[in-house]
């Protein structure tokens, strides 16, 4: 079943790999592509449908203007040309999940074309060329029901229409070349960064993990040198960042060892698969592909005026880069604190902290320490743990007010993503405020220095460095519920 | 004849005056209406369904309106018959197709939101080919329309049941689309009148496409001004549909009043070489050429106009018909709606399986006919040469259009080639019945609109012959101007409408439904 994969090293020995990447992003638009349903994700099955969603006979569409704006303004981000005219098209073919049996999108009449981006990877910068972002209206989501999980072996199939005509944007890139051993790292860091950009558009929440944001390899390798691109094949399925790095990953060894072996590669779909990190063969996909585009002309035109493209230009949040070098300077992080913030995709919610009142160290400290691991675990991306970086500040200031200090915040974060609530919620239920009642520690105290005759003489004899044993004795009775700094004091006062 | 009989033979405009003076009421109209539609069906089968109870509840309720003094519309309790290709709620919409049987679809066309809100009772759905293909009503999978001049022959098609079903006094009005004729040739056929508006003049939203880029819908009526009055209230912009156009339909019942007087001084009437001469009937010519004289004599200006490319229309029309047809039918695939076939044979048949068995006995021979067409016009390395090739036919004809319109107010043409043949005498000839639409054809092309009025009978064979008018976009009022001036003029010769003289259809007495 396993395909034979060359190992990495010998592969781009032999080959250069060549990529491009179609992205598909969701726009969050509260009503649909072509119809006034909405689109709020998880409704129940078929609950946000109407005629012309489920493509019922007679139904017709109408443009949402809301998407075309969302569109033009990811063109602009992605520095592209703005069609002065454009039309939508029919792509034709047959799948129970599409409604109409066939996709209303664009095909050579994008709304943006000829664009690049710079996404930088280990401080070097890769100008990634854009050939198009065009619009499109998503399918159904088919359930496949039978221990396959896939159409083919299914016992049955259901079919949720809620998704069908959520509005789509594709960006599709150029082929990337050049990127040699780096490819798969290009193509992370730039999903990543135009996830950034989609954020920071605020033109779709760009969930990967829920499909907002959809991600397709094409792959393909020629000898090393050739200055020719091979056979592709095109990965689907590729749902999180660290999934696009594995999978271009993946396909260069197991194309180099089809090129090594049988000296040709099949053009053909595949599947990524998350849990074992190989993809596997899906239907085979040529060129004779035939999908028959016509013009829609239930459509007319879209024609955005130049006023208008203008206007939306001015909207356009900063450049990622620009943005970057702001926010360090602003923050005072390191070259290599910001690379770690910049990998670990922690811009926004450093942001969201220190707006919060958070310090920047203190927030960047919790996002990349404990919440970074907690998030690794999950396997989930920073932003989507079930923590808000308003809780994150509220608990970094409990330990500036001294109401916690770092082991006690640590297990308050545990208990925010566990769903126990509010920082302070967990708190009050999990009883961890560090105890600030003055009896109640003087007593500790006391208990300690009963406890521990010898070393309260040698503290008396003025080693003060033994208060070290009666603070850990304390703490240990408070249940680490004890200001440590005022537990010395407290020792120091009485035996001093 | 009875009350009811005199009743029903009716005009819209007439009966819109009777009711608001309390001369009759919508229930009685209305049941006059369904009588004749119990009495006649057996012979003429122009209606698929037949939702007696709706339409009673619809008329009760406009009386109530009436006696209330807040009529709906001028039409409030007028009834009406719709094509069965424009969606109604809770009422059975087949396309004249067995995919389709059964479905009752949960919303309403916009042209029926309309007729519903300005109060006319809806008689029901009326025949038609099989998803509007066809120009005899014999493709309907439901069986043939008869014609009521010669129940042995067509009412034209694709909207036969919608013309047959006003020619026989079932309906004073009806609703009919047009993608290539299927308005203007069935009133042609049929001797009622019958107008494609301007392309976007008339919502598209519940019409179940053919050819988005083509269809229209419009009024099927027995005199002009009824034709501009039902013009009226299904007519003007809908936000549903992308392709209406934003602008106020002129007043169209004016125009016709204005025709009326019979007066078309100054009016320039352009002949269209190219929609005459070899195969067009010698009666239908003779019919056409009198009506053009009666027109001059009324003052009208005629010239000659040459449009060159109308001699492609047919062919680049049936590049684009069926290239869109392929698409809009893909929807048909028994997943979510209408008929679905187990495949023969097969223990778990897959969806496609499933599909393949629905579709291939689910659409008739034409419509395959066409799916395989448009398919292959729009394959990749055919699409420049046929689909893309047409489109550019399409503006050719759109500037002869132009051109022509310069030196005349309208155009005028025989509505078709011939009148209504007999059933079965075309069937095996699709392209004998192409022809048909050979003088409708260029008006769908170019989104102008077009109307077709009765203008005697053919010599040689006693049937109707239609009279073509056409008009530049967006101003249909012309059509109904010239419609009822020649109406006018026409009626003075005849003594009476044309209609008048159609054969009293007889229902042989052990025909089912003749005793109600």
């Amino acid at each position: 079943m396993t395909a034979p994969v060359m190992s990495y090293d010998d592969a781009l020995a032999q080959f250069d790999p060549a990529m491009g990447l179609e992205v598909h992003v969701e726009l969050n638009t509260v009503t649909k592509m072509f119809c006034g349903c909405r689109t709020e994700f998880g409704a129940d099955p078929n609950t946000q449908t109407c005629p012309t969603c489920l493509g019922l006979p007679g139904s017709m569409p109408v443009v949402n203007a809301k998407a075309v704006e969302s569109a033009i303004r990811i063109g602009l981000a992605l520095n592209c040309d703005i069609a002065e005219w454009c039309r939508f098209a029919r792509k034709n073919y047959f799948y129970p999940d599409m409604p109409k049996n066939f996709q209303t999108s664009q095909y050579d009449e994008p709304i943006a074309f000829d664009g690049w981006t710079d996404v930088e990877v280990d401080g070097q910068i890769h100008r990634v060329e854009i050939e198009r972002a065009h619009m499109e209206e998503d399918t159904g989501k088919s359930l496949h029901v039978g221990t396959s999980g896939r159409i083919h072996g299914a016992d049955y199939s259901l079919v949720d229409y809620n998704r069908a005509g959520i509005p789509l944007i594709e960006i599709v890139t150029r082929p990337i070349t050049g990127a040699r051993e780096m490819a798969p790292a290009v193509a992370r860091a730039y999903v990543a960064h135009l996830r950034e950009l989609i954020l920071a558009l605020g033109v779709s929440d760009a969930r990967m993990e829920q499909g907002s944001m959809r991600c397709d390899v094409n792959l393909s390798l020629s000898p090393v040198g050739a200055g020719t691109l091979g056979t592709r094949t095109e990965t689907k399925n590729v749902n999180s960042l660290r999934s696009v790095e594995r999978a271009a990953r993946y396909e260069i060894g197991r194309q180099a060892a089809l090129l090594a072996s049988e000296g040709s590669v099949l053009q053909e779909t595949r599947h990524w698969h998350e849990d074992t990190g190989i993809t596997t063969s899906g239907r085979e996909k040529s060129d004779a592909d035939d999908y028959r585009y016509f013009p829609e002309p239930d459509l007319v035109p879209v024609a955005p005026s130049r006023a208008w493209v203008e206007e939306l230009r001015g909207t356009l949040p900063e450049p990622p880069s620009e943005r970057r070098a702001r926010l360090q300077a602003l923050w005072g992080f390191a070259d290599l604190e910001m690379r770690d913030v910049v990998a670990a995709g922690a811009i926004p919610v450093i942001e969201a902290t220190v707006a919060a009142g958070t310090t920047p160290q203190a927030a960047r400290k919790w996002w990349l320490s404990d919440l970074g691991r907690r998030a690794n675990e999950l396997g989930v991306e920073l932003a989507d743990l079930p923590i808000t970086p308003a809780q994150v500040a509220r608990v970094q200031a409990l330990v500036d007010e001294g109401s916690l200090n770092d082991k006690l915040a640590r297990q308050v974060l545990d208990g925010v993503i566990a769903g126990e609530g509010d920082p302070d919620a967990v708190v009050t239920a999990r009883g961890l405020a560090i105890v600030s009642d003055e009896g109640a520690l003087a007593d500790a105290v006391d208990r300690a220095i009963d406890a521990n005759p010898d070393v309260a003489d040698k503290i008396r004899e003025g080693k003060l460095a033994a208060a070290g044993a009666l603070i850990g004795a304390v703490m240990k009775d408070m249940r680490g519920q004890a200001d440590a700094a005022r537990v010395r004091e407290l020792i120091l006062e009485k035996l001093g | 004849m009875t009350a009811g009989g005199e009743l029903v033979r009716r005009s819209a405009a007439d009966l819109s005056e009777a009711l608001a003076s309390g001369e009759t009421t919508s229930v009685e109209l209305t049941g006059a209406c369904l009588d004749r539609i119990d009495s006649l069906e057996p012979l003429v089968h122009a209606f698929l369904h037949v939702d007696s109870e709706g339409a009673l509840a619809q008329a009760a309720a406009s009386d109530a309106r009436r006696r209330a003094g807040r009529p709906a519309s001028a039409l409030d309790g007028v009834p009406i018959a719709v094509k069965d290709i424009l969606v109604t709620e809770g009422l059975p919409t087949t396309c004249g197709s067995r995919i389709l049987a059964g479905w009752v679809p949960p919303y309403d066309a916009t042209v029926v939101a309309r007729l519903r809100s300005a109060g006319l009772p809806i008689l029901g759905k009326t025949n038609m080919d099989e998803f509007a293909m066809g120009s005899s009503t014999e493709h309907s999978a439901y069986g043939p329309t008869h014609n009521p001049w010669d129940l042995d022959r067509i009412p034209g098609g694709s909207g036969g049941g919608s013309a047959a079903a006003v020619a026989a006094f079932e309906a004073p009005l009806a609703i009919g689309t047009d993608t290539g004729g299927s308005i203007r040739q069935p009133g042609a056929v049929t001797g009622t009148v019958g107008v494609k508006p301007t392309y976007g003049g008339v919502s598209r939203y519940g019409l179940v496409a053919l050819a988005n880029s083509l269809d229209q819908a419009g009024p099927v009526t027995r005199t002009v001004l009824d034709a501009a009055l039902l013009h009226e209230v299904i007519g003007g912009h809908d936000p549903l549909d992308s392709t209406s156009i934003d602008e106020p339909v002129p007043p169209l019942a004016d125009a016709a009043r204005l025709g009326a007087s019979g007066d078309v001084s100054g009016v320039r009437i352009g002949v269209v070489r190219e929609l005459s001469g070899d195969g067009y009937q010698a009666g239908v010519r003779q019919r056409f050429d009198e009506a053009v004289q009666l027109l001059v004599q009324a003052g009208a200006e005629v010239v000659e106009v040459s449009c060159p490319s109308f001699v492609h229309a047919l062919a680049a029309y049936y590049l684009i018909m069926p290239s869109e047809a392929s698409s809009n039918l893909a929807r048909f695939d028994a997943m979510r709606y209408g008929m679905r076939v187990l495949p023969d044979g097969v223990a778990n048949p897959s969806a496609e399986e499933v599909m393949r068995a629905t579709r291939d006995a689910g659409f008739g021979a034409e419509v395959k006919r066409r799916i395989i067409l448009g398919t292959y016009a729009l394959s990749s390395g055919y699409y420049d040469a046929y689909y893309g090739q047409a489109q550019k036919v399409r503006t050719l004809i759109s500037r002869d259009f132009e051109a022509a319109f310069a030196q005349a107010d309208v155009l005028v043409s025989p509505t078709a080639p011939t009148t209504a043949f007999r059933i079965g005498e075309k069937l095996d000839d699709p392209v004998a019945m192409y022809l048909n639409d050979i003088a409708t054809i260029p008006a769908n092309l170019a989104g102008v609109p077009g109307l077709s009025v009765p203008v005697g009978l053919a010599p040689e064979d006693g049937l109707p012959v239609g009279f073509q008018v056409l008009a530049p976009a967006l101003a249909d009022d012309r059509l109904y101007r010239i419609g009822a001036a020649l109406e006018t003029l026409l009626e003075k010769q005849w003594g009476g409408p044309l209609i008048a003289q159609a054969p009293t259809l007889v229902v042989p007495a052990e025909a089912p439904g003749a005793d109600r």
